[in-house]
C-alpha cells in the first residue's frame, strides 16, 4: 500500500503465495508422477526423485558350481547379475558386512582362492584354480542404480485387472442422469417460487433454506426401509440405478432451488411484464425467457451436482451397494486401501483416474463454478 | 456395459421428457377447464384468477415431492427410529441415547467432532481469508486461484489416498516414499506412523478437509474483499494506517457477514465427513467420528438402525443452530428485496 515499503513486501507476498500454491499443488503432483512411475522403483524411492537414477542395494546369488565350466585349465563361473534389467552397478561386495567394498570392474578375493569379478554392466566372472564345490552360488551383494524409467503399466493394470475400468462406467452410469433430472424439477420450482405469488411462498423458501442443511445421515436409515419396502412390493431389488438417481434428486433439490431461485428473482421484472402483456402464459414465459436468461445458474448447478455425484461415496454403498459390479470409483477406491494399502503403483493410479473427470469437468468449467458459488453463499446461506 | 449405458441414457431422456410432458400438459389442461383467452370479462378475470391460483403448485408438485420424500419424511422417520429397537419394530424408549452416552466410542467420536469443529473452519476460513489478501496483489493471482481451488473438485476418497501417499511410513533406515516422513527424516527426526497416533492422527485427517475447503472460502472471501468500497480504504491510506491496520481494521470487519457464511458452511459440512475417516483410518487408532459411526451401526451386525438413528439425531442436532440462523439471514434478505 504503501509505496516506500511497497518492493520489499512484494517480494514477500510474491513468496508466500508461491509457498502456499506449492503446498497446495504438491499432493497431487506426487500422485499423478508416482502413478507414472515404474512399479519398482515407486516402492523404492520417493516420487521427488523420479527424474534422477535410483540407486538400489539387492542381494543376488551367482549361480550355484553346477555352471562352472573350465576354461585354459581354470574354473570359471560366468553370467549377468542384473539379468536383463537395466541398470549399472557401481559397487559390490560378498559379505554383508561391507556390501559395498569393491567398485565396479575391480576384482575381489573370496576367501576360498576364488575371485569373483563385476562389471559396471552387470557381468560377471568367477575364477578359480581348481573344482568349485558345493551347491549354492555365490551370494553378491550389488548397489545397482537404474535410471528413471515412466511407464502407463499401471494403469493398464487398474484398468483390466482392478475393475476400475468398470467402476468408470458404473460412475457415469449415476452422475450424469443424476445432474440432469433435478435441473428441469428444481427450475420449475424456482420459478414458482420468484415470481408466481401465492400463499405460503416465504415459508416454501425458508422450508428450502433449512432442508440445505440436513445432514445426509438423516435420511439413509428410513430411506433404506423405503427401498427395500418398496422393493418388496413391485418385485424389484431394492437397489437400483434408479434408486439412486432418485435419491440424487432429492438430496440435490434444495441447493438447486435456492441457487435458481436466487438468480431467478434477480431479472428484471420488466421482461416478464411486457411478455405478459403481449398475452405470454407463465409456462411460454418460463420456457422461453428465463429458462434461456438462467443458463449461468443452470450451469452452476449442474457442475455442483455433477461434481458430487460423482465424489460421493455414501449414497453409492448405501443405494447402490458394495458388490463388485456395483461399486462406484469412490467405493472402488476405499475397496482398494482395504486390499491393496502397499500397493501404491494400484492406488495412486486408481485415484487418479477416478479424480481425472472432475479435474477436467474443473478446469473447463471453472468459471461457472465460482459463479454459483458466490451465488450459494454470499447471499447468507 | 453397453445395456447399462443404454438404459442411463433411456432413463435421463424418459425422465426429461417426462418433466416436459408433466409441465407442459398439466399447464394445458388447466388453461382448458378454465380458459381465459375469448371469453367474457367476468368470466375471464374469474378463470384467470383459478389458473393463477393453481399453477405455481403444478410447478412445485414434483419438486415438494421429492423433497418430502427425500428429505422431510426420512428426517421424520429418524426420529422415529431412534425411539426404537435394532430393527426399527418396537419402541424401546430413550435407551438408544442412553447407551449412546455410556458408549466409549460414541464419547471419543462427540470428543473428536468438536475437535474437527474447532479446527477445520477456523483453518481454513483463515487460510481462505489471507489467500484472497495476497493474490489480489500479484499478477499472477488467478492462476494461483485456480491452483488452490482445485482440490475442492476431488473426492474425499481420492484426497484421503494422496494424502494417505504423503503419511506413508517405512521403518526406521529404509527410504521413506512418503513426503512427511522424507522430511522428517532429511531433518534428523524418526519416521513416524502418522495416521495411527491418537490424537495426534485427527489433525492429519483435518488436514486433508483444510486443503480441500480452503479453495471454497478463498473464491468467497476474494469476491467479498473486492466488493469494499475504494473510499474506506482510501480514507484509511490517507490517515496514515498501514498494510495491517488497512486489512485487519478496515477490510476484515467489513465482510464479517461473509466471514460467518463461510465458516458456518464449512462448520456443515466437517458435521457429515465420513469418506475421509472411513477412508483413512475407519474409526481405528480413536480417530472415530460421529458420520462414520452412524454409518458403522447402520451395517455392524447386520444393522441396528435404532442406535444409527439415535446418532445421526445427534448429527442433526448439532446442525439445527445453523440452520435457524441460515433461515433468518434468507428472510431478512427477502425483505430486503
Amino acid at each position: 500500500m504503501n509505496p516506500a515499503t511497497r518492493s520489499p513486501l512484494m517480494w514477500v507476498v510474491h513468496l508466500s503465495v508461491l509457498l502456499i500454491v506449492a503446498l497446495w499443488t504438491l499432493p497431487t503432483a506426487g500422485l499423478l508422477i508416482s502413478s507414472l512411475r515404474d512399479k519398482d522403483q515407486l516402492a523404492v524411492s520417493g516420487w521427488w526423485t523420479a527424474l534422477s537414477t535410483s540407486s538400489q542395494n539387492i542381494v543376488v546369488r551367482a549361480p550355484g558350481p553346477e555352471r562352472q565350466v573350465e576354461r585354459d585349465g581354470k574354473f570359471v563361473i560366468s553370467g549377468n547379475l542384473l539379468e536383463g534389467q537395466q541398470g549399472q552397478i557401481s559397487a559390490f561386495g560378498f559379505s554383508s558386512r561391507e556390501p559395498t567394498a569393491f567398485k565396479a570392474g575391480e576384482t575381489a578375493d573370496l576367501n576360498d582362492g576364488e575371485k569373483l569379478t563385476v562389471q559396471a554392466d552387470g557381468n560377471f566372472e568367477i575364477v578359480s584354480d581348481k573344482k568349485m564345490e558345493g551347491s549354492r552360488g555365490q551370494r553378491v551383494f550389488v548397489t545397482a542404480s537404474s535410471p528413471p524409467r515412466f511407464t502407463f503399466d499401471n494403469y493398464v493394470e487398474v484398468l483390466s485387472a482392478e475393475g476400475i475400468g468398470r467402476s468408470f462406467i458404473n460412475s457415469l452410469t449415476v452422475a450424469v442422469p443424476a445432474t440432469i433430472i433435478p435441473i428441469m424439477i428444481a427450475a420449475f420450482a424456482a420459478y414458482a417460487l420468484a415470481w408466481m405469488p401465492f400463499p405460503g411462498r416465504a415459508i416454501l423458501i425458508a422450508v428450502v433454506v433449512g432442508l440445505l442443511v440436513v445432514p445426509l445421515q438423516m435420511s439413509l436409515i428410513p430411506l433404506l426401509k423405503l427401498y427395500n419396502g418398496v422393493g418388496t412390493i413391485l418385485g424389484v431389488p431394492p437397489k437400483t440405478y434408479v434408486g439412486i438417481w432418485l435419491a440424487h434428486t432429492g438430496f440435490g433439490l434444495p441447493l438447486a432451488i435456492y441457487l435458481l431461485r436466487n438468480y431467478m428473482a434477480g431479472l428484471p421484472r420488466e421482461i416478464m411484464e411486457s411478455a405478459r402483456v403481449d398475452g405470454a402464459s407463465d409456462f411460454d414465459i418460463f420456457v422461453k425467457i428465463i429458462l434461456p436468461l438462467s443458463f449461468p445458474a443452470l450451469a452452476s448447478f449442474a457442475i455442483f451436482q455433477f461434481l458430487w455425484t460423482w465424489n460421493d461415496l455414501l449414497v453409492a454403498i448405501v443405494f447402490l451397494g458394495a458388490g463388485p459390479d456395483e461399486l462406484v470409483l469412490t467405493g472402488r477406491l476405499v475397496n482398494l486401501l482395504g486390499s491393496r494399502g502397499g500397493n501404491w503403483e494400484i492406488l495412486t493410479a486408481s485415484a487418479f483416474i477416478t479424480i481425472i473427470v472432475p479435474l477436467i469437468v474443473f478446469f473447463s468449467l471453472q468459471r461457472y463454478l465460482v459463479r454459483g458459488l458466490l451465488a450459494g453463499s454470499v447471499k447468507g446461506g | 456395459m453397453f445395456y447399462q449405458l443404454a438404459a442411463a441414457a433411456g432413463f435421463m431422456l424418459a425422465g426429461v421428457l417426462g418433466c416436459a410432458a408433466y409441465f407442459w400438459g398439466t399447464s394445458l389442461i388447466l388453461d382448458l377447464i378454465f380458459p381465459s383467452k375469448g371469453k367474457s370479462g367476468a368470466v375471464a378475470s374469474k378463470n384467470l384468477r383459478i389458473t393463477n391460483a393453481i399453477r405455481p403448485w403444478l410447478f412445485l408438485a414434483p419438486a415438494l415431492f421429492a423433497l418430502t420424500t427425500y428429505l422431510i419424511y426420512p428426517v421424520i422417520m429418524s426420529l422415529w427410529y431412534s425411539f426404537h429397537d435394532r430393527a426399527g419394530q418396537s419402541f424401546v424408549g430413550v435407551s438408544n441415547y442412553a447407551w449412546m452416552v455410556k458408549d466409549g466410542e460414541f464419547r471419543q467420536s462427540i470428543y473428536n467432532n468438536f475437535l474437527w469443529l474447532l479446527v477445520v473452519p477456523a483453518l481454513a476460513t483463515f487460510f481462505g481469508l489471507v489467500i484472497a489478501a495476497l493474490t489480489d496483489r500479484i499478477w499472477w493471482g488467478n492462476i494461483a486461484k485456480t491452483l488452490i481451488f482445485m482440490p475442492m473438485a476431488i473426492s474425499f476418497v481420492g484426497a484421503a489416498v494422496i494424502w494417505k501417499f504423503i503419511y506413508d511410513f517405512r521403518p526406521e533406515g529404509a527410504e521413506q516414499i512418503g513426503l512427511l516422513n522424507a522430511i522428517v527424516v532429511a531433518f534428523g527426526g524418526a519416521p513416524q506412523a502418522w495416521i495411527t497416533l491418537p490424537f495426534w492422527n485427527n489433525f492429519f485427517l483435518m488436514a486433508i478437509l483444510v486443503w480441500i475447503q480452503t479453495g471454497f472460502a478463498m473464491v468467497i472471501l476474494s469476491a467479498a474483499l473486492r466488493g469494499i468500497p475504494e473510499e474506506t480504504i482510501e480514507a484509511a491510506v490517507i490517515d496514515g494506517a498501514n498494510g495491517w491496520q488497512i486489512f485487519f481494521k478496515i477490510m476484515v470487519p467489513q465482510i464479517w457477514g461473509t466471514i460467518a457464511v463461510v465458516w458456518t458452511t464449512i462448520t456443515i459440512l466437517v458435521l457429515k465427513v465420513f469418506d475421509i475417516v472411513l477412508a483413512m483410518t475407519n474409526g481405528q487408532w480413536q480417530s472415530q467420528v460421529l458420520a462414520n459411526l452412524m454409518f458403522d451401526w447402520m451395517f455392524r451386525g447386520g444393522g441396528d438402525f435404532g442406535r444409527g438413528a439415535a446418532i445421526a439425531v445427534v448429527i442433526m442436532i448439532l446442525v439445527v443452530p445453523i440452520m435457524i440462523w441460515n433461515i433468518r439471514n434468507a428472510a431478512k434478505e427477502m425483505k430486503g428485496h
